[in-house]
């Protein structure tokens, strides 16, 4: 992207924020249309021809559900990912869910860039604040997925895929779901490696892990257990989860589908709108367009329709 | 016929005869001097084997033969026998500098990654070094290992690890290997105070298996940053006025996590003094190198230091003194060249 474009989005971002009001359009017109590492370039920019922080400035200018939407955007993913981790480790119970989705649906270098934008920002390591922010069965199973840097590879090893769902299936048959063996295989072995060896479980022992974990509906750690399976082999239909699930609710959970939309618009997007159209009928544009309004509505319109041609 | 005397000074000139009557090169002291090159417990005298070794006649090797019961067996057949056992020893000690210098040469995420995996396919297994190479390095420089793992066996460390240990071991290593600490100075002093009294509780209090199962002693020494950990073992010592790794000295793996993270001359000087005892196993052995070309360009002053402290002796000495040729020189070079950074 030439530097003059750059220059030309700080100039208007800038002029958004002058006088009275906000031009809000303007703003969702750029950030919503730039990759984040267009916005990156924006940010150093204004920060050298201004001498401030745009994200400073977006937070002053904007407020409620579009600043946050906006802010969380025009952050790098690594220092995003840092952000909402941290604040999900300030919080407690659903919490769960938001860690494990940030350290089991991102891929190894992402986490890892991740981790490392959190020393940069709360200086402290990612593993040490979920370890004393959690504890029992949750911590047993948060750190090690916090910590762990999985192979990538394709290779599968089948034999070991036999083995290892055999194990599982003993366990959860013996409901010792925090069995050391749960949380290694879990925490520890390949995407490919786990999709493998639960394919292998289902054809094996005739259910989806997750059935077999279903037997409490109430037990919170089950309820996690089930976010890592889904988040580690079919992360497409967990976030259409979550975001059926924030959009349903009375009120509309506006954190998860600002976190869900603004972490996924540059990644797959697209396959989850799908999957949202298939499971629901309805678009997933016309579920926003239904249940939020105003910029924040326009701003999540635009971000869903990010990667599209 | 006159009898020449066995014994004889010199070599040149040549015109000694042995009780057989045929001619001798070499003296009893140089037959000495090659026994003592062919006998290491650290490498080989090259220099030695270049200029005696060269000199000795058949008759001159047929008598190093029979004066070197410890080498030849002189009994079952009708020659002096290489001792196998011997033999064997003497090529794993030839092979100890070809080893160094290779282990210098590599890039160091390789070089640990390929200990990673050694560590727990010896038998028995070196828990020890593995605690080592996930505590001593930066986060950077065993995140780099860790990558270098999965290049080289397909799978990454904690399932390597996972797999191979249970229990305690499995909730210590595998944490041990994944944590991507914090490696910065800002720490915060009032959760020090209380996690240093947390650890002290445990520690004073609790059984051995208790201490094992303390999910907040393991969580202190697993994700804290090191700098943390050093600020609690000084703090600990003012509350307790002991320090923290003797205390754990019953579970020897808290104790070398302990020291690998908070004072790694401590734990390496241990490990030379081991290396260096009178009958080290060839893990020890092994370990003298691992250390030397690990740490020269990090901490070697102050390892030397503390193994003087501890041994009683400067380290280079005792190097000189139990180590053989080219070994022995790369070693002392580069524990010199550690000394003068």
């Amino acid at each position: 992207m030439a530097t003059h474009s750059v220059a030309e989005d700080c100039e208007q971002l800038r002029k958004a924020f002058a006088g009275w009001g906000t031009n809000e359009g303007l703003i969702i017109s750029i950030l919503a249309h730039r990759s984040s590492a267009q916005i990156k370039l924006i940010r150093e920019t204004y920060a050298q021809t201004y001498g401030e922080d745009l994200l400073k400035d977006l937070d002053k200018e904007l407020s409620s559900d579009f600043e946050r939407v906006v802010v969380l955007w025009a952050l790098d993913p690594a220092e995003r990912d840092a952000f909402l981790a941290n604040e999900a480790t300030k919080r407690w119970t659903s919490s769960n869910q938001v860690l494990v989705e940030i350290t089991c649906t991102r891929t190894s270098d992402q986490l890892l860039l991740a981790k490392q934008a959190y020393h940069a920002r709360f200086k402290r390591s990612l593993e040490e604040d979920v370890a004393y922010r959690s504890s029992g069965d949750f911590r047993k199973l948060l750190v090690p997925l916090a910590s762990t840097y999985r192979y990538e590879g394709d290779e599968v090893n089948m034999t070991l895929a036999k083995s290892e769902a055999k194990i599982l299936h003993e366990k959860i048959s013996e409901k010792a779901y925090n069995h050391e063996d749960v949380i290694r295989i879990l925490s520890t072995r390949g995407k490919a490696q786990i999709n493998a060896t639960l394919n292998h479980y289902k054809n094996e022992f005739g259910n989806d892990i997750n059935k077999d974990l279903k037997t409490d509906p109430k037990d919170e750690f089950l309820a996690v257990l089930r976010a890592t399976v889904k988040c580690l082999t079919r992360p497409e239909k967990y976030f259409e989860k979550v975001l059926r699930l924030a959009i349903n609710k009375r009120g509309t959970d506006e954190g998860a589908l600002t976190r869900v939309v603004t972490t996924r618009a540059e990644i797959d997007m697209k396959i989850i709108k799908e999957e949202y159209h298939k499971r629901n009928s309805v678009t997933l544009d016309h579920a926003i367009g239904k249940d939020t309004t105003g910029d924040y509505e326009k701003m999540l319109l635009a971000l869903i329709c990010h990667g599209d041609a | 016929m006159a009898e020449r005397k066995k014994t004889t000074i010199l070599v040149i000139g040549g015109k000694k005869l042995n009780k057989e009557g045929e001619k001798i090169m070499t003296s009893p002291e140089e037959c000495e001097a090659l026994r003592k090159a062919f006998s290491g417990t650290h490498g080989v005298e090259e220099k030695s084997m270049l200029e005696i070794l060269v000199k000795c006649n058949p008759a001159d090797l047929t008598t190093f033969r029979k004066k070197s019961p410890y080498i030849f067996l002189d009994d079952e057949c009708c020659f002096e026998k290489w001792d196998p056992f011997h033999m064997k020893s003497l090529e794993i000690e030839f092979l100890r500098f070809q080893r160094a210098v290779i282990q210098q040469t590599m890039h160091p995420w390789e070089r640990d990654a390929l200990l990673v995996r050694k560590s727990l396919e010896e038998k028995p297994p070196l828990y020890n070094l593995l605690i080592e190479l996930a505590c001593t390095r930066t986060s950077d420089e065993f995140l780099g290992a860790r990558k270098a793992f999965q290049c080289l066996y397909s799978e990454s460390v904690e399932e390597f690890v996972a797999v191979r240990v249970e229990g305690f071991q499995r909730r210590l290593l595998v944490a041990l290997v994944s944590t991507y600490r914090y490696e910065g100075m800002r720490i915060d002093e009032a959760a020090i105070e209380l996690e240093c009294q947390k650890l002290g509780r445990a520690i004073k209090t609790d059984k051995k298996n208790e201490i094992e199962n303390d999910d907040e002693v393991l969580r202190i020494l697993t994700t804290r940053s090191k700098h943390y950990l050093k600020t609690i073992h000084k703090c600990y010592k003012k509350n307790y006025d002991s320090n923290l790794d003797e205390d754990l000295d019953d579970i020897q793996m808290l104790r070398d996590t302990v020291n690998c993270l908070c004072a790694p001359p401590i734990y390496f000087s241990k490990i030379l003094v081991a290396a260096m005892s009178v009958c080290p196993t060839e893990q020890e052995k092994e370990a003298l190198t691992r250390v030397i070309v690990t740490r020269t360009d990090v901490d070697m002053k102050d390892i030397a230091e503390e193994f003087n402290r501890k041994f009683g002796a400067p380290l280079i000495e005792r190097i000189e003194a139990t180590a053989l040729g080219n070994y022995r020189d790369f070693l002392v070079a580069l524990v010199k060249r550690g000394m003068a950074n």
